[in-house]
């Protein structure tokens, strides 16, 4: 691998950057791997780094449907945090955050990771106290919640001129969550390629998975694509909203339902906002991309859906909630809109784990699955590789439901 | 948008209703069913890339429940399998 720094910037600037090397092949596909890895989007390509950095398993495919960075890890709005509600799902985040506080430096590849931090805007006395019983228990695992008056609040954001005392849901305070940061997406998918290409997997993209294969003695064999059978003793299914359409084909159920999560983003303005905002009464939250755009979010389409764009109604729910907080926003331009499809859990935790069909694993749920690319990579590699479960993700094993043992999450959501 | 059709009221817009989950089949007895059955029934719900039966309550209408089949790749209602006979 060709290592990126200012020297390499300036050898290659002065060859006007003709000499650069492919950040990745293209090999061809071939008929047999140790494992194949379906989805290259972030848990996919995460698991496949893992897999072989901490496993040292180098004969990896990772079977894209389309190309590289085009699934979720293009369609989330790029927050890392890990202030959740549980004892098991905290120590995860805490580890997610860590990993990609330092994949830039790991990685040799600039993701733009930026700490700014997430304020909760409270105003209801319901959410209060719901923050508070999530900054105790975030205390016991390492992960940081702090209460600031409303004063506080609206001198780091200047911007927040609404929720006075005449509105109908006044601010009575806020929490801030100083480990939440901001990254580029594109650069985690291409710098985890990168690397994985270097150890020696392949990426094989425009290759869509169209069925899973079960040998006769009903563990997994292998996968159907338009490019032929692919064989491998051990599959992983990385695909968010289409799991179900996936294990579907091997004969399995799992308690998933796939949701559409949208966001849309503004026209460019100057330096505005520096932090997450997080708005859970109102429903909303925004940050401020380094481009200027703000990248706004709401709630997710009622009902199941596949549909990859924004509704009407939802965007204007978001828009009108922004609005009784932030009222100069008025006059912004909105540039885009984009939904993506992902899958939500019946508690609303992720699954990870060793199907019913011996040799595929699964990690799916993940409903703002953008945090918990690193280590979800990691755990999933971890299990994959030596069969057992990684101590962190061990409660969200698929065996949780035959024992009404929900991980009943509520801090998924931003905007909740 | 879509116009959801009220027994009561007709052809109305979207934003009046309020979303009430995907219709289940019958619940069986626990005391007699297997228990990865009862588990199903309790946590799995069909997930098709197409039409869903689901439940919508005219909230900001008359109050009414419906049932309805939608596409879940396009939100267009369509006829559910039964209507095809």
């Amino acid at each position: 691998m060709q290592r990126y720094s200012l020297l390499s910037l300036l050898r290659h600037g002065l060859n006007r950057h003709t000499t650069w090397a492919p950040a990745w092949r293209s090999p061809p596909l071939r008929e047999r791997y140790d494992v194949i890895v379906i989805g290259a989007g972030g848990h996919g390509l995460a698991t496949a780094y893992y897999l072989t950095k901490e496993h040292g398993i180098t004969d990896i495919a990772v079977l894209e449907s389309g190309w590289l960075g085009g699934g979720n890890i293009a369609r989330n709005t790029v927050t890392i945090r890990s202030n959740y509600m549980r004892d098991a799902s905290i120590p995860f985040y805490v580890k997610s955050v860590a990993l990609y506080e330092q994949m830039t430096r790991e990685l040799n590849f600039n993701t733009m990771h930026s700490r700014r931090g997430m304020i909760d805007v409270i105003q209801t006395w319901g959410m209060m106290r719901d923050r508070r019983r999530r900054q105790h228990i975030m205390d016991l695992h390492g992960s940081t919640y702090e209460q600031i008056t409303t004063a506080e609040l609206r001198r780091r954001i200047p911007a927040l001129t609404g929720g006075g005392a005449e509105a109908r849901l006044p601010i009575l305070g806020g929490f801030i969550h100083p480990e939440a940061a901001v990254n580029r997406h594109d650069a985690v998918a291409w710098a985890y390629a990168r690397a994985i290409d270097a150890m020696g997997g392949e990426i094989h993209q425009q290759t869509p998975v169209t069925q899973l294969m079960r040998g006769p003695d009903g563990r997994i064999a292998g996968v159907v694509t338009p490019r032929g059978v692919i064989r491998a003793p051990k599959v992983a299914v990385a695909v968010s909203g289409h799991t179900t359409t996936l294990t579907e084909t091997a004969g399995l159920r799992l308690p998933l339902r796939t949701m559409n999560l949208t966001a849309f983003v503004s026209e460019p303005v100057q330096p505005l906002i520096d932090v997450i905002v997080n708005c859970p009464d109102a429903g909303f939250y925004l940050s401020q991309s380094d481009k200027g755009e703000l990248v706004i979010g709401g709630a997710p389409d009622p009902g199941q859906s596949f549909r990859r764009d924004i509704k009407q109604t939802v965007f204007e729910d978001t828009v009108s909630a922004m609005l009784s907080l932030f009222p100069a926003f008025k006059g912004l331009k909105m540039l885009r809109q984009w939904g993506g499809h992902l899958d939500i859990a019946h508690d609303a935790s992720p699954i990870q784990d060793e199907t019913d069909v011996p040799g595929l694993f699964v990690t799916a749920g993940w409903w703002g699955g953008y945090k918990a690319i690193p280590a979800g990579g990691l755990t999933l590699a971890h299990l994959v590789a030596t069969g057992r479960p990684h101590p962190l993700m061990a409660p969200f094993s698929i065996k949780r439901f035959r024992h009404l043992d929900y991980v009943m999450e509520s801090g998924t959501t931003t905007a909740r | 948008m879509m116009l959801i059709p009220c027994p009561f009221c007709g052809p109305r817009t979207e934003s009046e209703f309020a979303y009430g989950g995907p219709v289940r089949p019958p619940r069986p007895d626990p005391a007699t069913t297997a228990e990865a059955d009862w588990v199903g029934w309790l946590t799995e719900v069909p997930n098709p890339l197409g039409p869903v039966e689901e439940r919508w309550c005219h909230l900001r209408g008359c109050g009414s429940w419906l049932t309805l089949w939608r596409d879940t790749r396009t939100h267009a209602i369509v006829g559910g399998p039964q209507d095809a006979e």
